[in-house]
């Protein structure tokens, strides 16, 4: 046979090996080595690194914010899924498509559009600063970056679960007399609600892990407006390896454990 | 009550997506037409634009070929055995999970200059960091799931019938994929392909640390726009983002042509 050299072994061992070690080396080696890095000089400069209150003021700020963030998104996310399925309405589709943009759209230039929207020189930005209030590099500002960079996730967590939904046992609810908010919280919320924490959960990882749109935004004051992603860049920028390890090895620990969450939240919601 | 949600949803499209979009249009084009050409037209913008092109080839197709390879493995490799694979399943998803500054500054850690790995390649005349292998590396480190989620659903779904039939008729691996795998498959690849371009046009973070952010060197559309806005120069920054917004726009289009493609298969 002349083309028997197609169907040697080699050629099977050979992919196998170069897929797993382009796995290990591009996915597991990477992760692994943070935490060995900030792990290499023993605890007391990871410890030194991470009780540094400009560091940790950054990991916390970042939770509140990220925090408000997906809550602003699970309300606006569930109001909008609901209107998107329930209603029809001239531009639905186009809104549909809509939805999806901070997705496309890189990070960056969605900070730039906030950053022109909202900055000193537009008139948004005049209205508020003659009330009294700071919006662009400052704390709101970081809210806004993360919630339009979030936009999408809990909407399109909800959507498939108000389409596959059972349309009698609503009907049944108003037929045994109650009140549409009534129907609505003991009807729809509690077959909606694990799209609504699953969604809600990968905004809130999402959130706490951006970079692009907040930098542009923030004003990078420690304390006030330094989330940690930021805080992070700085350290590298001002080649301290270990301090933005050490962080990174706190941000990583959290988004692992909500990741793995995530995981048994979908795998419980796929069951029921 | 109905037209009251209907007008907030418009509300919420208007202020949170559109104002934004619209008014960088209208500043982009502050300076009329001359403005927006002489900032895009600058040759540091050409060299970020041609950089984030080719940063954008390269991961598209290198994600798609280990894509397709490591959700086949991942949905028919018998021989990685069940425990593994269900580790390996879940290690996919991982960078979800890190903030790409994070990722950037792994890859700096583990082939940066001061590296064993980073000074042997960097003797042999080859940088990895600060270079355009690193910023390859860091895009695919974080566009990674997104071609394997898109393929794997569908292995699920087809099932492994067809593919033994056609080995059990002596059909070469190969044969099998091109012939009765592929044709299932190339629109979940498409959509993920569709997905990786846009990840990798925006990354930003990721390439950011490992790039350096060098001017006509390692600099891609994204960071020139971080810079341009460091050195308060909005409307230049205003008309690298209006090409990588019209992009995304474009993308935007096909993704959801893909994704009806891949419904009605």
């Amino acid at each position: 046979m002349q083309t028997s050299w197609l169907r040697h072994k080699g050629w099977t061992y050979g992919f196998r090996t170069t897929v797993l070690l382009y796995f290990v080396i591009l996915i597991v080696l990477p992760i692994a080595g943070v935490y060995v890095y900030s792990f290499s000089e023993g605890w007391a400069p990871f410890w030194e690194n991470v009780s540094d209150p400009i560091a940790w003021k950054a990991v916390l700020l970042t939770l509140g914010l990220a925090l408000i963030a997906t809550l602003i998104n699970v309300l606006l996310g569930t109001m909008i899924a609901w209107v998107l399925v329930r209603y029809r309405f001239p531009g639905r589709t186009v809104l549909n498509s809509l939805v999806d943009l901070p997705f496309a759209l890189p990070t960056a230039v969605g900070g730039l559009m906030i950053l022109l929207l909202l900055g000193p020189n537009s008139w948004v930005g005049g209205i508020a600063e003659r009330l009294g209030f700071d919006i662009v590099f400052h704390q709101p500002a970081i809210v806004i970056a993360m919630v339009f960079v979030t936009f999408p996730f809990v909407i399109r967590a909800i959507q498939p679960l108000l389409e596959e939904m059972d349309a009698s046992a609503e009907e049944a609810s108003y037929t045994l007399g109650a009140s549409r908010a009534a129907t609505f919280f003991r009807v729809i919320l509690p077959q909606i609600l694990p799209g609504i924490i699953g969604g809600g959960m990968l905004a809130f990882s999402r959130a706490l892990a951006e970079f692009g749109a907040v930098v542009l935004v923030a004003g990078n004051i420690p304390a006030k407006t330094l989330t940690a992603s930021v805080f992070i860049y700085g350290e590298v920028e001002s080649d301290n390896n270990l301090g933005a390890a050490a962080v990174s090895v706190l941000l990583l620990t959290l988004s692992l454990l909500l990741l793995w969450f995530i995981n048994r939240v979908q795998r419980r919601g796929g069951r029921a | 009550m109905r037209k009251l949600w209907i007008i907030l949803t418009y509300l919420v499209f208007a202020l949170l997506l559109v104002a934004p979009l619209a008014k960088m249009v209208q500043s982009a084009f502050a300076d009329g037409w001359s403005g927006f050409a002489e900032a895009v037209s600058r040759p540091e913008a050409l060299h970020a634009l041609m950089m984030t092109g080719l940063v954008v080839l390269c991961v598209t197709v290198l994600n798609g070929v280990f894509g397709i390879m490591t959700a086949l493995y991942l949905v028919r490799g018998k021989w990685l055995g069940r425990r593994l694979r269900s580790v390996m399943n879940s290690i996919v998803d991982l960078p979800y999970a890190v903030s790409p500054v994070i990722g950037g500054l792994m890859i700096v850690l583990l082939v940066g200059p001061d590296t064993a790995i980073g000074s042997f390649f960097a003797n042999i005349g080859f940088d990895i960091v600060y270079a355009f292998p690193g910023m390859v590396i860091a895009t695919l480190f974080v566009t990674f799931p997104l071609m394997v989620r898109e393929i794997m659903p569908v292995l699920e779904e087809i099932g492994d019938d067809q593919e033994q039939a056609s080995a059990t008729l002596g059909a070469y691996g190969w044969t099998t994929f091109r012939r009765v795998t592929w044709p299932s498959i190339r629109w979940g690849v498409a959509y993920g392909a569709v997905l990786t371009v846009a990840r990798s046009m925006g990354e930003f973070g990721a390439v950011l640390v490992v790039s350096g952010n060098i001017i006509n060197r390692t600099q891609t559309a994204t960071t020139l726009v971080y810079q341009d806005v460091e050195n308060f120069d909005i409307s230049a920054a205003g008309g690298i983002a209006l090409i990588l917004a019209a992009f995304s726009a474009g993308l935007l289009l096909l993704m959801e042509w893909t994704k009806k493609r891949r419904e009605v298969h």
